[in-house]
């Protein structure tokens, strides 16, 4: 199952490397992660989303805990989240079929943001599962190139703000 | 005009109360080596990098204190990394200092330039690239508190020349402010009054102790609890000496070449109560066969190794003396007569058996040798046969007595730590038992000891060949024998050009009276034990199987 870490880190050079060194060395996959700096300049957060079973979940937090860098992690997953993704999207789009490209990107509620010969580049936010729809729904025009920021997260209501001390698991 | 940031390193370290670092000069650490003149430090020059590091290893192990290394840039800060290695997986303090390019040059693949901090990530417990003079205070402090408290392990500090030469205006913090780490040392209350229950409840209870009985200093605590509730005591490797083995209740050690007994009464007991231990594979065997029929209990400081490797009925993240004392006003007299006659009918009737002393025998030197230094000598291994057979037969029966590389498994460890040792209590008898093929590694540190002036004995089990390659080989490639054996130097003639004393024993007669002339020589000293390179450690248990599917010594194998 895929679970979704948010973890506040050190905004430190380095850090990256120390994370995904963990990952790839003890063997968790990372499906995404996306991170950049918060409200508070000295502390970045990471938007990590990791597949495995509960044990192997629990190894990557306590291991997460363990980088001195690591300020504070949360797995979310189980919570009530808002949670969005950038894509961009160059379709092949000839002149005959641009209304209905410009159809399905209404319906989206995404936008286009560039228009070549015959390409146009479609930009839009969403959970995964609309950016997953958005990317079935242009793939029969042929589709040039993608890139997708990954997902970010944030816990709905009050809790969790970028407070920092103390870290919360076991 | 104000002092520069190595002054101020120096300046650190007498604070923190360093009085010893090993190390190996080099261009990018010049500005260190020269700020430590005039210093109260002593500074002890090793002959190869990865020596300094498992000094300082030695040093921190029997003084409790971080041990310090420096090293310079480049290849001098990548000989340290096996070193570093050693001491991550054993949990060793360490604060190490490696010099680097100046700053405007990292990156460029200057010369003697090499990422150490990010060669040393997965192997240090944190690390540090200083690239602002005023951070050096800040960094050496942070340093040193977390090499030493929670789960303490080393720590890389990286000093670009022109930092180090660079004028330091800030001054060291009062205190460390980490946000991102904060140990846990207490215990839960609510888990320790379960242990207490579980304890109460259990009627065939096994203590399994490791490294962290030592390292927590909880080894008195360790022999009130296992005496109070009548619980057998084995340990790990690393537990050596955690636990008296003179002791009725102790099983040694267990594992792949643990002794059946205590491998027994894991796979039989209802209760293992794990104390600062991590359930590694030379432990467990075939974790899926391990300790079938117990509650597994699991004390730590490191919540990560709970759960790791074996499925935990009952966690408690805590430093173990604290733990320890809690859990001792919670649990009452017990007595389980039949399951501690279970036990001790093993031990007698499957005791740790070797071939006919008719021919001198590895495993007849170590217990002889713990005879004559009643048990109380510091003893460091390297890796190999000799090292199971010094955990075997030695009898420990203090902690920190047994220095030894048990995660890592790296040969050459033991020499190097056994000078650091010797250098941390130098009025202990330090002795450093080695093979052929191990002690060749780092045996230019002969030097070093000479120069040091330091009397460590070197017990070197010659049976011309890698003896644990050969055994694995004997055992698991149908003896087929490849890149085993080793044409080595006259090691006799090797002491003397050291300056050293050598001793030869090669019939079971002369042990006692080499060994003893060897103990109070005061010099250095080679004492080279002839023996058969097919002389095997028993009992073995294949990584494959469970602890009681071992391979026993008979007369026939």
């Amino acid at each position: 199952m895929k679970h979704t870490l948010a973890v506040l880190v050190e905004n430190r050079p380095g850090v990256l490397t120390r994370i995904a060194g963990l990952f790839s060395r003890r063997g968790f996959n990372i499906d995404s992660l996306a991170v950049g700096r918060t409200e508070n300049p000295s502390v970045s957060r990471m938007t990590i989303v990791v597949e495995g079973d509960d044990r192997i979940i629990e190894q990557v937090c306590k291991q997460l805990h363990k980088l001195i860098d690591v300020i504070k992690l949360n797995d979310i997953t189980e919570e009530e989240y808002v949670d969005r993704e950038l894509i961009l999207i160059k379709v092949h789009a000839e002149p005959n079929n641009r209304t209905e490209i410009m159809q399905i990107v209404d319906i989206f509620r995404a936008r286009i943001v560039d228009i070549g010969r015959n390409t146009l580049i479609i930009e839009a936010t969403g959970d995964q599962g609309k950016i997953n729809a958005i990317e079935s729904a242009l793939r029969p025009f042929g589709i040039r190139e993608v890139v997708r920021t990954g997902k970010i997260a944030m816990v709905r209501g009050a809790k969790h703000k970028t407070e920092t001390n103390g870290k919360t698991i076991v | 005009m104000g002092i520069t940031g190595a002054e101020m390193l120096v300046r650190c370290l007498e604070e923190l109360g360093v009085d010893l670092v090993f190390g190996y000069p080099g261009g990018n650490i010049l500005p260190v080596y020269d700020a430590l003149i005039g210093s109260n430090i002593r500074h002890v020059l090793v002959r190869q990098e990865q020596g300094a590091v498992h000094a300082a290893s030695g040093y921190a192990r029997v003084t409790g204190k971080a041990g310090v290394c420096l090293a310079t840039s480049g290849p001098g800060a990548t000989n340290l990394v096996t070193g570093i290695a050693t001491a991550y997986m054993d949990s060793i303090p360490l604060v190490v200092f490696t010099g680097q390019v100046p700053t405007i040059m990292v990156g460029t693949d200057a010369f003697q330039e090499v990422d150490i901090t990010g060669i040393t990530i997965p192997i240090t417990k944190h690390n540090y690239l200083v690239k602002d003079v005023d951070e050096l205070p800040r960094v050496i402090k942070e340093a040193f508190h977390i090499a030493t408290t929670g789960r303490t392990g080393p720590v890389v500090v990286d000093l670009p020349k022109d930092v180090s030469s660079a004028v330091c205006k800030a001054k060291p913090p009062q205190e460390v402010e980490l946000r991102g780490y904060k140990p846990n040392y207490q215990g839960h209350p609510t888990q320790i009054r379960n242990l207490a229950r579980l304890i109460q409840e259990a009627r065939r209870p096994v203590i399994y102790a490791g490294g962290g009985v030592i390292r927590s200093g909880a080894s008195d605590l360790l022999r009130t609890l296992a005496e109070r509730v009548k619980a057998p005591v084995t340990t790990t490797l690393m537990g050596i000496g955690g636990f008296p083995e003179d002791h009725p209740l102790s099983l040694g050690m267990l594992g792949m070449h643990g002794t059946p007994y205590a491998n027994l009464a894991v796979q039989e007991c209802d209760v293992l109560i794990g104390l600062g231990v991590r359930f590694d594979d030379r432990v467990t065997a075939a974790v899926e066969h391990f300790a079938p029929r117990a509650k597994v209990v699991h004390v730590d400081i490191d919540p990560a190794e709970i759960g790791k490797n074996v499925l935990v009925d009952l966690p408690i993240v805590g430093d173990l003396r604290l733990v320890l004392t809690d859990l001792l006003e919670l649990v009452e007299e017990k007595d389980h007569q039949e399951w501690l006659d279970t036990v001790y009918a093993w031990r007698r009737e499957r005791p740790l058996a070797y071939g006919s002393p008719d021919v001198l025998r590895p495993q007849y030197v170590l217990a002889k040798l713990g005879e004559l230094t009643r048990h109380r000598a510091i003893i460091t291994t390297d890796v190999g046969q000799h090292q199971m057979w010094t955990a075997q037969h030695y009898g420990f029966v203090r902690p920190g007595s047994f220095l030894t590389s048990g995660g890592l498994g790296t040969m050459g460890y033991g020499f190097p730590a056994a000078l650091g040792a010797q250098l941390g209590a130098p009025d202990t008898l330090v002795i450093a038992v080695t093979g052929d093929g191990s002690f060749q590694m780092h045996m230019a540190e002969m030097a070093t000891a000479v120069q040091e002036g330091l009397p460590v004995k070197i017990l070197l089990f010659n049976n011309n060949s890698l003896g644990m390659v050969r055994q694995l080989q004997h055992f698991f490639c149908n003896r087929r024998y490849t890149a085993v054996d080793m044409v080595n130097p006259d090691f006799m003639k090797l002491a003397e050009c050291y300056g050293a004393a050598g001793l030869r024993i090669q019939q079971p007669a002369e042990v006692e009276p080499v060994l003893t002339e060897a103990i109070n020589n005061g010099r250095l000293t080679i004492i080279e034990c002839i023996i058969s390179d097919t002389e095997l450690v028993y009992p073995v248990v294949p990584g494959t199987k469970g602890l009681h599917e071992m391979i026993e010594y008979t007369e026939e194998n």
